[in-house]
């Protein structure tokens, strides 16, 4: 067992145990912030996977919005902020099977594929993960168009956002 | 002598030799020095935040033409330690209902989010925690961590007005960093790197020269992060009774408050690292690591004096005039300086220096200009549609 | 080794630091709850009602703008990176990137998005 694989491990075991406490608390809130604890989680295993700058979009993004977001609406749509709904319906054996059964499909399927049990190729010396970032987002060959689709794409959320919370009674455009 | 010419690596050296003669393997040799360096670094940092105390108070008071602590010790130097006394003595309340957990940690993360800043603050060419080459955006994700923490506090106090001062907070702490985001860009595209030892080792030209707006840009969207005064309604004493800090006391408050003067410091820091040369000065760093050390720290606290005297000597804005602001003026602002430094850079790229810098400096004049200009119509019509127009005074007829 | 190992000790230590000085005020200082001290504070009169607030929904506008920025400022950074090196054509690219998104920002304005009421 190498060290990294012992830090995968742990890492690992804390983002499905975090994951495991999101569904299962009681309390909204606490799963707004083992939500956070899942993700800084996947943060720290795309540290260990050498993708330093995914790993700081994932704790900005993800943890300084999305989270933040996440804690908002649960706040606005409950009444007391303390509210405890039940954990579970009657149906929870039925979700723990099909869970089950889908890791199980998954982990049959994985194991045909050779590349499960290699170690990753290590980066050529002198490789900068964000100078070829930069340069596979502008170059017409690589990824350009999706780059600039991605800015309609935000602008379609933004739009979507605007038309869906905008209520002429209480607020919005006086034109 | 090669200590004074690099002293980190001649400890970490000479600690390596020690730890593998005891026998240690080589990997927990180095975790061990690691941990140790860091440990002495966040010593220091403590002990600094501490001399905080005292200069903030000393300073307000002289803002407010009073002397401030002076009785005990000499100067009142020894204020601060008697401070800390009695926050660790104080007794540990915590309020009926809160949610034991999240009312705990919340002062943690707060303090830890400042204290991992440090990591990639370059105190002297080879003097850094860890260069990395994501430095602008680990900026960024630290103070994530630290508006996690303030949303935690409010929420788990079970408090009104602790909830309501850590919403507004967040909402501004959020707003200002788009444009903390953008103008962290604009280094990023004068250097060509993200990382902050990268950023400093290629100011041979101050980028405050070369992009005065986005400095400026930046220091105001720092200030509104930090929740200082002019933007600290959520813990304006007279509105929200402290916000959400309302139901902490003894060393929890503490933490958020040691935690807050240490972020100002730190943001000092930062604005000399992007923006005025970090631990460069006309080849001083060069001399001596220890004297780069100085020279950082130098500039950190004349960025510290800034932010001091803005907070000591504006007005507390309102929330929705300081959101307007920020997403009206400020947002756009960035975005189209932008726009024309890296139009800018591209089209001047072969100069000279001196035209280079030229070039830079009028076109960030002109887009400050431009935006004033624009402002001021707006005003002018906002004023004439309130107002009605202005009376043309009538011409004496003899 | 990794760099990212001392940004973890960075963390590690961050975290110590404030849990030794708490324990260490959770020590030394006295414990004595008491119903009236732990009532929650607000200014000295008793409280009103239930602690919750009827959460304003522009909260939650602003935090959605901020988020699609934040996503739209994060790919700009590996483009400016590379500024330098790319020539005119990528910055076109980038400007082209960030008028699309400005405009968006203009809409949200103009419906009237961006007030706090």
């Amino acid at each position: 067992m190498t060290g990294e694989q012992i830090v995968f491990l742990v890492v690992a075991l804390v983002t499905l145990g975090a994951g495991l406490m999101v569904v299962t608390t009681r309390n909204l809130v606490h799963a707004a912030l083992w939500l956070v604890a899942a993700l800084f989680g996947v943060a720290v295993t795309y540290v260990t996977l050498n993708a330093s700058f995914l790993a700081v979009v994932q704790v900005v993004v993800y943890i300084g919005a999305i989270a933040i977001l996440f804690i908002f609406a649960v706040m606005l749509t409950r009444k007391d902020m303390r509210d405890q709904g039940p954990q579970m319906n009657r149906n929870w054996w039925f979700g723990a099977l099909l869970a089950v059964l889908t890791f199980g499909g998954l982990y049959f399927l994985l194991q045909g594929w050779e590349g499960m049990s290699k170690t990753a190729a290590a980066y050529p010396v002198g490789f900068d993960a964000i100078s070829e970032l930069g340069n596979a987002l502008v170059s017409p060959q690589a990824y350009i168009l999706p780059f600039e689709v991605a800015s309609v794409l935000l602008v379609a959320a933004l739009v979507g956002a605007v038309y869906v919370a905008f209520n002429p009674r209480d607020g919005g455009s006086r034109k | 002598m090669s200590f004074w010419n690099d002293p980190l690596k001649a400890a970490a050296d000479w600690l390596l030799g020690v730890f593998t003669g005891w026998g240690m393997p080589e990997l927990a040799a180095n975790l061990l020095i690691g941990f140790l360096g860091v440990l002495i670094l966040v010593t220091i940092l403590m002990v600094l935040d501490i001399g905080l105390v005292w200069v903030e108070r000393k300073v307000v008071a002289r803002f407010q033409d009073r002397i401030g602590p002076n009785r005990l010790g000499p100067f009142g130097l020894i204020q601060p330690f008697a401070d800390i006394i009695k926050l660790m003595i104080k007794e540990d309340t915590t309020p009926a209902g809160a949610d034991k957990v999240v009312y705990n940690l919340a002062p943690m993360l707060s303090m830890m989010s400042v204290l991992i800043l440090w990591a990639i603050v370059p105190l002297a060419p080879t003097i850094l925690g860890v260069d990395l080459n994501i430095g602008a955006l680990y900026i960024i994700a630290a103070g994530a961590i630290g508006t996690l923490s303030i949303i935690m506090a409010g929420w788990s106090s079970n408090n009104k007005f602790a909830l309501i001062g850590a919403f507004r907070q967040v909402a501004v702490m959020i707003s200002f960093e788009v444009p903390m985001l953008a103008t962290l860009l604009i280094p990023t595209i004068l250097a060509g790197s993200m990382g902050t030892a990268a950023i400093v080792a290629n100011q041979d030209i101050w980028y405050v020269l070369l992009s005065p707006l986005g400095a400026l840009i930046f220091l105001l969207a720092a200030i509104a992060e930090l929740g200082r005064a002019p933007f600290d309604l959520a813990e304006g004493e007279s509105e929200l009774v402290s916000g959400y800090n309302i139901e902490y006391s003894g060393m929890k408050f503490g933490m958020f408050y040691a935690g807050e003067l240490l972020h100002a410091f730190t943001f000092g820091g930062f604005w000399a690292i992007l923006f005025f040369g970090g631990y460069r000065f006309f080849g001083l760093e060069k001399v001596s690591p220890f004297l780069a050390i100085a020279v950082i720290l130098f500039k950190a606290f004349i960025g510290y004096w800034l932010i001091m005297w803005v907070r000591y000597t504006l007005l507390r804005i309102r929330i929705d005039h300081m959101l307007a602001f920020n997403w009206k003026f400020l947002t756009p602002l960035a975005f189209t300086l932008i726009i024309v430094t890296a139009l800018a850079h591209a089209l001047l790229a072969g100069a000279s220096a001196w035209l280079y810098t030229l070039g830079m400096f009028l076109s960030n004049v002109l887009v400050a200009w431009g935006a004033l200009e624009i402002a001021r119509s707006y005003s002018r019509k906002e004023r004439q549609r309130v107002e009605g127009k202005p009376q043309v005074a009538e011409a004496a007829h003899h | 080794m990794n760099p990212w190992i001392f940004v973890g000790l960075f963390f590690v230590v961050g975290l110590l630091i404030p849990v030794g000085a708490i324990g260490i005020a959770a020590l030394l200082g006295p414990k004595k709850p008491n119903p009236i001290k732990q009532t929650a504070y607000e200014c000295g009169i008793e409280t009103v009602g239930e602690s919750w607030v009827q959460f304003k929904a522009q909260y939650y506008i602003f935090a959605l703008v901020f988020l699609v920025f934040d996503v739209e400022t994060v790919f700009l950074f590996p483009w400016a990176v590379k500024l330098g090196a790319l020539g005119l054509f990528a910055v076109v690219e980038g400007i082209i990137f960030i008028l699309i998104l400005v405009a968006g920002l203009v809409y949200t304005w103009r419906k009237g998005m961006l007030e706090w009421a």
